[in-house]
């Protein structure tokens, strides 16, 4: 039993930047119809920027705030510089563009920060909390940074005024500029927004996978899972879906586990993580396209 | 003109065959290694074209053709290894499995456009190396070490090096399956597939059975990149999950891309550029870290993904597109 509640927590942590990476994902898709495939990438960029940031000597929340901002940066340069150009391009040439911006940043923190696995530092107590230990300190806090990400986004679309017009540009881009929103730049930001999620997720992630130049490839995966189980054009939904994606990883894991201890049978572990996620994909895409809280849409001929 | 056209195949095969040949007068310049080079682009030729049949002809997006050209290389390697078929009979074999696999994962894919099964192919690609390390497929794939091989040897006692009879084998191979995709593409079913790409709603109404097309066409591009598959695993007689991972389908993508959407031709040219990058990427390294002294491991990837992107923007009809282009203004100033 405690090892089943220790599995739901650690399910909820690793949900929780699931549901980071999906809500950047879904950012994107809402305002512009593109999924980004290289949002696992720049996620894992950025978390590369906070690591040299703290080897220079910043600590570790300086460090990460700043790599946030650089984030937004940077995805916002992304936006303006390669993808605007690209506006009415086909389908493909975006799909390809994403992939080749994967490369890139792959490619590229390969090259300054070379391949090796690094340790990355967690901000939190080492000591555990709760119930002998059933949920450890990093695991707590990753929880509560995205849930005070979450709020703050909340707070930022619901309450001010630059979120009203991202949002007017995001749903309706003609009426919103008839109305004076300037919709290019609400683009832009809402891609600066994406990348700082993004980066918020890796740094926090790092700890517990390693920095490593791959090591958002599984993350992306079971990002893209939860965003479609979630509804993709839905952001509530998608941190939802992210939750309850990374619960649902962690039972399958353990009901294999279960289920080896009780039969000797070994039908699916941990080592079975992204063909999971595969399933969940396909399985959501073919049956349930709009997801759980998705919108229905439907197209005119 | 019409007459020179069709002439060119042949020239080619014809100069193609010759290669080899000229290995003992010019050992310098035609060497094993380089031999075997032009063998693994041709492999790599045949994987774009697979790749280039669906999305260029069809209209169906993959970035997870690499699984497919895994699902060949173990297909031939296990058939090697565990039941010691000749490596030739595993190309047909290979070609089969890879046709059911492709076939298969058509069907879910009939219900995906666009970005979704770009999504869906894309995780596909990322979770291949993990469902080749299955622990029930282990006794066949041999887990994380794979499975290594012999090279084929030249049969009929022919007096050829290795390399020499693997080139010949690679680019037969290939000769007859562009033949047969020309021909495919000339034929009533190739119309059939180019309409669904162009129209889907007009090629619907006109009758085609356009989800048995996509399916099938899917399980042919399948065919093709699992042949390659297979021939890679002769060729390197060694096959391992982790080299079956994104960034070989990621490879496939460039070719076609560089090549050219929907150009046969181009898939040629797409195969050979993307060896080509790939093993020079090395000496670029060394010329960045040496002459101009940085620290800089620059690494393929790089080169892949500007390519990419610059090529989007300044040759969307990648190099055969853009050759046929200037080609068409030449003659059009005369």
């Amino acid at each position: 039993m405690e090892q089943f509640v220790q599995q739901v927590a650690s399910g909820l942590a690793n949900g929780a930047i699931y549901a980071c990476v999906a809500l950047a994902l879904v950012m994107i898709y809402v305002s512009t119809d593109h999924i980004n495939f290289a949002q696992g990438e720049m996620a894992m960029f950025s978390t590369y920027l906070s690591w040299q940031l703290m080897t220079w000597g910043m600590s570790f929340w300086f460090a990460f705030i700043v790599a946030v901002a650089l984030s937004f940066v940077m995805g916002v340069l992304i936006e303006r510089l390669i993808l605007r150009p690209l506006h009415n391009a086909p389908v493909l040439s975006i799909i390809v563009v994403f992939i080749g911006l994967l490369a890139i940043f792959n490619s590229m923190a390969g090259a300054f920060w070379s391949y090796l696995i690094k340790e990355f530092p967690s901000p939190f107590p080492k000591s555990s909390f709760g119930i002998a230990g059933v949920i450890g300190a990093h695991q707590l806090g990753v929880v509560l940074v995205t849930l005070i990400v979450l709020g703050m986004l909340f707070v930022f679309f619901r309450y001010t005024p630059l979120g009203l017009a991202m949002r007017a540009a995001a749903q309706n881009p003609q009426m919103a500029r008839l109305v004076g929103v300037r919709v290019d730049w609400m683009l832009a930001l809402g891609w600066g927004l994406a990348a700082s999620i993004g980066a918020v997720a890796g740094i926090m992630v790092a700890h517990i996978v390693y920095l490593d130049p791959n090591m958002m490839g599984g993350i992306l995966l079971y990002a893209f899972a939860s965003a479609l189980v979630g509804g993709i054009s839905n952001p509530a939904g998608a941190v939802a879906g992210g939750f309850i994606v990374g619960v649902l990883e962690n039972m399958v894991a353990y009901a294999g586990n279960q289920i080896e201890k009780a039969t000797g049978v070994y039908i699916i572990g941990n080592g079975e993580k992204l063909t999971v996620a595969l399933i969940i994909v396909i399985t959501v895409l073919t049956l349930k396209p709009a997801g759980l809280f998705g919108r229905v849409v439907v197209k005119r001929v | 003109m019409a007459s020179l056209s069709k002439k060119w195949p042949w020239i080619f095969v014809v100069l193609g065959l010759l290669i080899p040949l000229l290995q003992p007068a010019m050992p310098d310049i035609v060497s094993d290694y380089r031999l075997f080079l032009v063998s693994t682009m041709i492999i790599a030729a045949i994987a774009v074209l697979g790749l280039n049949l669906l999305t260029g002809f069809n209209g169906q997006f993959s970035l997870g053709h690499g699984a497919f050209y895994a699902v060949g290389a173990y297909t031939a390697a296990v058939l090697m290894d565990k039941l010691n078929v000749p490596y030739w009979a595993t190309i047909p074999a290979a070609a089969i499995v890879c046709f059911m696999f492709g076939y298969l994962f058509g069907l879910p894919a009939l219900k995906l456009e666009g970005h979704y099964l770009a999504l869906a192919t894309f995780a596909l690609a990322l979770a291949v190396p993990q469902i080749l390390k299955y622990k029930w497929l282990e006794g066949l794939t041999g887990g994380v070490q794979g499975i290594v091989l012999l090279k084929p040897e030249p049969p009929f006692g022919l007096p050829l090096s290795e390399d020499q009879w693997l080139f010949y084998f690679c680019f037969i191979t290939m000769i007859v399956l562009y033949w047969a995709a020309a021909n495919l593409l000339d034929s009533r079913s190739g119309r059939a597939m180019m309409a669904i790409r162009d129209q889907y709603m007009a090629a619907d109404t006109m009758g085609i059975d356009t989800a048995l097309y996509k399916t099938v066409t899917f399980g042919i591009s399948a065919a093709y990149t699992g042949i390659a598959g297979a021939l890679s695993a002769s060729a390197i007689a060694f096959v391992a999950p982790d080299s079956f991972n994104i960034f070989l389908s990621i490879k496939f993508l460039i070719g076609l891309v560089v090549g050219g959407i929907g150009s046969l031709t181009g898939s040629v040219i797409g195969g050979i550029f993307y060896v080509l990058v790939d093993n020079s990427a090395q000496s670029l390294t060394q010329f960045i870290r040496n002459d101009l002294g940085l620290p800089f491991d620059l690494s393929a990837y790089t080169v892949f993904g500007v390519l990419l992107i610059a090529i989007i923007y300044l040759m969307p009809m990648g190099i055969a597109g853009g050759i046929y282009l200037a080609w068409r203004k030449l003659r059009g100033a005369r």
